[in-house]
């Protein structure tokens, strides 16, 4: 099948900054991908290259096998895409700035899907009211059904609830949830690190215009060793022996990294043997920000 | 309704839903150029025979007002939309730079035209002109208004802000369109001036143009469609390119 997405080595430098140095991905269709990197690391630019805003120095982007340069009706066609930054057009109403988008795209009589993207974003209260009125929420709803007017089968949000309230971001994950769900391939851009946990299959992190890692969100959870021991302890030191296993310790609260399952009993025969007593005990799973932290730490420099 | 078609709906509406400013302002101003000028200058400058000074300047000013407006349309809109950053919804669509240069010169023509249309209907008001060859008062029209459409959308491509636009506008459209013989015969010039004009594409516009009313001009008509279409092919060759580029626009 044609892979949705297709980036292959791709280069981008603007003026003194090389900010993307080879980029080689693919996305499958009716994948849920994540796009993670610090601010500064190219997720942006690259899907600014995806989008035909940029045009990168070498390299080769697909969208369902189109290509971005010399294909760009097609590759247009088939991506929506839903920009960081909150922008509107003031002279127009929302119904006004959907129906516009819809005709940008050459689509006729696109009424009805407009009013059921409004339906679902519930942005149906708003359809008249003039887009300089609307709170950030709902420029950001806007853009989203924007992105959507012309049905394209790859979606591309980028950063999209930065700054945008818990319940609009959590109707926001439903619904590109069930989008999802209904066969559209989506990429993600975040940096709230617990969503993209959540959401994405498989993430790509990108640092400094380089892919630093890529695989299915669990085995980039599960290839790092860190369990954590929480403990608070009733009564007794800790004993010396564990000391290196301390990631931090206050008063009588330690967490301790173990690698395995396993290593959990060997730990509490040794906190038995030094007599102290456990008051509270929490094992704490590897989080996606554990593995996004040290992943960008081991490829600095 | 195809991509390029609603790109021009929406250049059209973005002006007409600001008329007062797009349309009302400009023919006022316009207005008060004529009443002004057609006042202190009556008999002072010598223009063709027996055409009295203030129907000589009707036809400048309407020109004037058909460019500077043809230029404003493009270049605020772009300009606008990179500075607030709303060019992307219309650089994210699948339309060609064929679809985009068409879109934005055709609603410049379109609000050139209007505003024209509504100066010299108020001038009419106030001073009799004749209309000796419609055709050639349209071919201009759209000529002119076309070129300036489409050095809006040059000068709306080049600039990152508004004050780029505005020394576009000051420094060298206002200058041309003054020195054009909006005010003035060229013959009425010492010969270095007259020579001068001539290198102005803006002469050939107006001059031309006012041909279309009197049946008389400094240049012929035939020669001054010419000149103006000449420059339209040439700045329409240059953005098109820019566009397909993307020059500062798909940077």
């Amino acid at each position: 099948m044609t892979p949705a997405i297709q980036i292959q080595q791709v280069h981008k430098r603007f003026g003194a900054v090389q900010a993307l140095s080879g980029i080689d991905l693919e996305v499958a269709q009716g994948e849920f991908f994540g796009l993670l990197g610090p601010n500064g690391a190219g997720k942006t630019t690259l899907i600014n290259i995806l989008a035909g805003l940029t045009r990168a120095d070498s390299g080769s982007v697909r969208v369902l096998g189109h290509d971005v340069v010399t294909q760009y009706r097609d590759s247009r066609r088939a991506l929506g895409v839903v920009p960081q930054e909150l922008v509107f057009d003031p002279f127009f109403s929302v119904r006004e700035t959907l129906r516009l988008q819809s005709g940008y795209f050459g689509l006729k009589h696109n009424a009805a899907w407009i009013d059921e993207i409004m339906h679902h974003l519930d942005l149906t209260g708003k359809a008249d009211a003039n887009m300089r009125s609307l709170s950030g929420g709902m420029k950001r709803r806007v853009l989203v059904a924007q992105a959507l007017v012309h049905k394209p089968p790859v979606i591309v949000l980028d950063e999209p609830t930065a700054g945008v309230d818990v319940e609009l971001r959590q109707g926001l994950w439903e619904f590109v949830r069930g989008l999802n769900r209904d066969g559209h391939t989506i990429v993600l851009t975040t940096h709230y690190l617990e969503e993209a946990e959540a959401l994405c299959a498989r993430i790509a992190m990108l640092k400094q215009g380089r892919v630093v890692a890529l695989d299915t969100t669990s085995k980039l959870i599960n290839r790092r060793e860190s369990l954590y021991l929480r403990l608070r302890l009733a009564g007794g030191a800790l004993p010396a022996a564990l000391a290196d296993r301390v990631r931090d310790s206050r008063d009588a609260a330690h967490t301790l990294r173990v690698h395995s399952y396993a290593e959990v009993e060997g730990v509490l025969a040794q906190l038995r043997e030094a007599g102290a007593q456990i008051e509270e005990m929490e094992l704490l799973q590897p989080d996606l920000e554990d593995v996004f932290v040290r992943i960008m730490q081991d490829a600095k420099g | 309704m195809s991509g390029f078609g609603t790109l021009l709906y929406k250049e059209l509406l973005r002006f007409w839903k600001v008329a007062f400013q797009t349309i009302a302002a400009p023919v006022l101003t316009t207005l008060l150029y004529l009443l002004i000028f057609s006042h202190v200058m009556q008999g002072r400058a010598p223009v063709y025979g027996e055409v009295p000074y203030a129907a000589f300047l009707v036809p400048g000013l309407v020109m004037m007002a058909v460019l500077q407006n043809a230029f404003a349309n493009s270049s605020s809109s772009l300009i606008q939309s990179k500075v607030t950053g709303n060019i992307i919804f219309v650089l994210l669509p699948p339309l060609s730079h064929w679809d985009f240069f068409a879109a934005y010169v055709l609603a410049s023509v379109v609000r050139g035209m209007v505003v024209g249309f509504g100066v010299l209907l108020v001038s009419l008001a106030f001073v009799g002109v004749s209309f000796e060859h419609p055709l050639w008062i349209i071919a201009f029209a759209l000529a002119g208004s076309a070129i300036l459409g489409t050095l809006g959308l040059i000068a709306g491509i080049w600039a990152d802000k508004f004050d780029q636009v505005a020394a576009f506008q000051s420094f060298l459209i206002m200058p041309l369109t003054f020195l054009s013989g909006v005010f003035y015969s060229i013959h009425s010039l010492p010969a270095f001036w007259q020579e001068l004009s001539r290198f102005n594409p803006f002469f050939y516009m107006i001059d031309g143009f006012r041909y279309g009313f009197f049946g008389v001009s400094d240049i012929n008509p035939a020669l001054s469609l010419a000149v103006a279409l000449a420059n339209l092919i040439v700045f329409t060759a240059v953005t098109l390119v820019l566009l397909k580029r993307g020059y500062k626009l798909r940077h």
